[in-house]
């Protein structure tokens, strides 16, 4: 530090403060340019970010301490009402279940006639999601496991209703993932009635993607449901992803204008289910 | 006299956590655009009160805080903060004596500085261009800032009496 802090001894100038913000400016430019390039400074980002951990425990604390609150006083007949449509609901579920359980074992059986391979179940787990703001211009998420579980960038993340977005950094506890509705996520899709396939890409709003790669004369409807084809390799095919809202045909332009609504709530999830899906399958049948 | 530092710092130190917290605390999504950036002001406020301990190395550091946090690109925000804060430092003196007006017309250009040096670095390294709604810190940010001035006067002449 400078010896002289008095007001007594020129305090407008500070030495050496200009070759400091120059050394300074030029550290950062070869920061970014490492990072940019290649993942080198992997290790620096866990350091710090173990480092910041303790501040996204303290910001998450009052939303997880209010959950705790509204969970620890709810009365003994709200808890009977949602015990007993919780038992309802889970008697349809299961019923769905049974069948679901006779339809998997068909298609194997179909599959096997075909002589391709049966697809294997992805093994899940799942995920809180803190409540800590990435970045605000992008639309990401932070989540409560990391590394440490066994979180790979690029892992693919659903919730109850549809995908949800993929892991983009993992730190050693937590990941960052960005959503589907990021606008620079764009994620392979097919159309679950036809097998139409395109991209969904994201537009930076919480409730719209786009899919602007479709042709006028493309079949597709108001209300048909996307599902993930799995041919990017990044999310395993079949979860839904969204429902067509807006189909838009104008004659003489080269692509129509269709937008879909995601499927799962990507703004009020609370809990997630990150994906370890099996190898990619091989559906190519061997020679005849 | 290092005791007498700790407790020099110990208030500044608090605040830019405080600052941390603010930053990365979940808002709605319609308010989320309009978050002033909170470490950007306070290391504007603590450059100009206190230069010699408070200056561009804090800065950076603060900002290699923030990239990580952020997950933005290792550096970003560290050169942005680093930027502004040199320029505070280097006319510390003349924004002291500003009148409010000036100095609110400062610490806009001071912050358009810093959404600006993020949207270039954004630009060469190939993030999509965000909204207008990107320049919205600079405007909210101008407008707390009279505010958190009176606030953190209060906080360092409090420490500086208790110390």
């Amino acid at each position: 530090m400078v010896a002289s802090r008095g007001n007594n001894s020129n305090p407008a100038r500070i030495p050496g403060l200009g070759l400091r913000v120059l050394v300074l400016i030029l550290i950062s430019i070869v920061l970014m340019y490492f990072d940019q390039r290649e993942n080198h400074l992997d290790g620096i980002r866990r350091a710090v970010g173990a480092a910041v951990y303790p501040v996204r425990i303290v910001v998450d604390a009052p939303v997880r301490f209010w959950g705790w609150l509204a969970r620890s006083t709810t009365s003994r007949k709200e808890l009977e009402l949602e015990l007993g449509r919780l038992q309802a609901e889970r008697l349809l579920t299961n019923a769905r279940l049974q069948r679901l359980t006779a339809l998997e074992a068909e298609n194997a059986r179909f599959r096997a006639l075909l002589d391709a391979r049966t697809r294997v179940r992805d093994e899940v787990r799942v995920a809180e999601i803190m409540a800590v703001d990435a970045n605000p211009y992008e639309h990401n998420l932070v989540i409560d496991i990391g590394r440490r579980d066994g979180v790979y960038d690029g892992q693919a993340i659903v919730d109850a209703d549809g995908v949800v977005g993929q892991v983009i950094k993992t730190g050693v506890m937590t990941a960052q993932a960005v959503l589907i509705s990021d606008a620079d996520h764009a994620l392979p899709v097919e159309v679950n009635r036809n097998g139409l396939r395109t991209i969904a890409v994201g537009t930076g709003e919480i409730d719209r993607l786009d899919l602007p790669f479709l042709p006028n004369n493309a079949d597709i409807r108001v209300g048909d449901v996307l599902v993930t084809s799995g041919l990017g390799g990044a999310f395993p095919a079949g979860y839904p992803v969204a429902v067509v809202n807006l189909v838009t045909r104008i004659p003489q332009e080269p692509f129509a204008d269709v937008s879909a609504t995601p499927a799962a709530a990507l703004d009020q999830v609370r809990e997630v289910m990150l994906i370890w899906s099996a190898p990619p399958v091989t559906e190519e049948a061997p020679d005849e | 006299m290092s005791r007498d530092r700790t407790s020099r710092r110990l208030p500044v130190i608090i605040t830019l956590l405080v600052g941390l917290m603010l930053t990365i605390m979940p808002l709605p999504a319609s308010a989320e655009p309009f978050r002033p950036n909170w470490l950007a002001l306070l290391l504007i406020f603590w450059a100009m009160q206190l230069p010699r301990t408070w200056s561009v190395g804090s800065a950076w550091m603060v900002g290699i805080v923030l990239d990580v946090s952020y997950g933005t690109l290792l550096g970003q925000h560290a050169l942005a903060l680093a930027v502004i804060v040199f320029a505070t430092v280097r006319f510390h003196l003349l924004m002291r004596v500003f009148p409010l007006l000036q100095l609110g017309a400062t610490i806009f250009a001071l912050l358009a500085l810093y959404q600006f040096i993020l949207f270039w670095i954004n630009g060469v390294a190939g993030v999509s261009a965000p909204s207008i709604n990107y320049w919205a810190p600079v405007i909210t940010g101008t407008i707390v800032w009279p505010f958190l001035y009176i606030f953190l006067s209060g906080v360092r002449y409090r420490a500086r009496s208790g110390a």
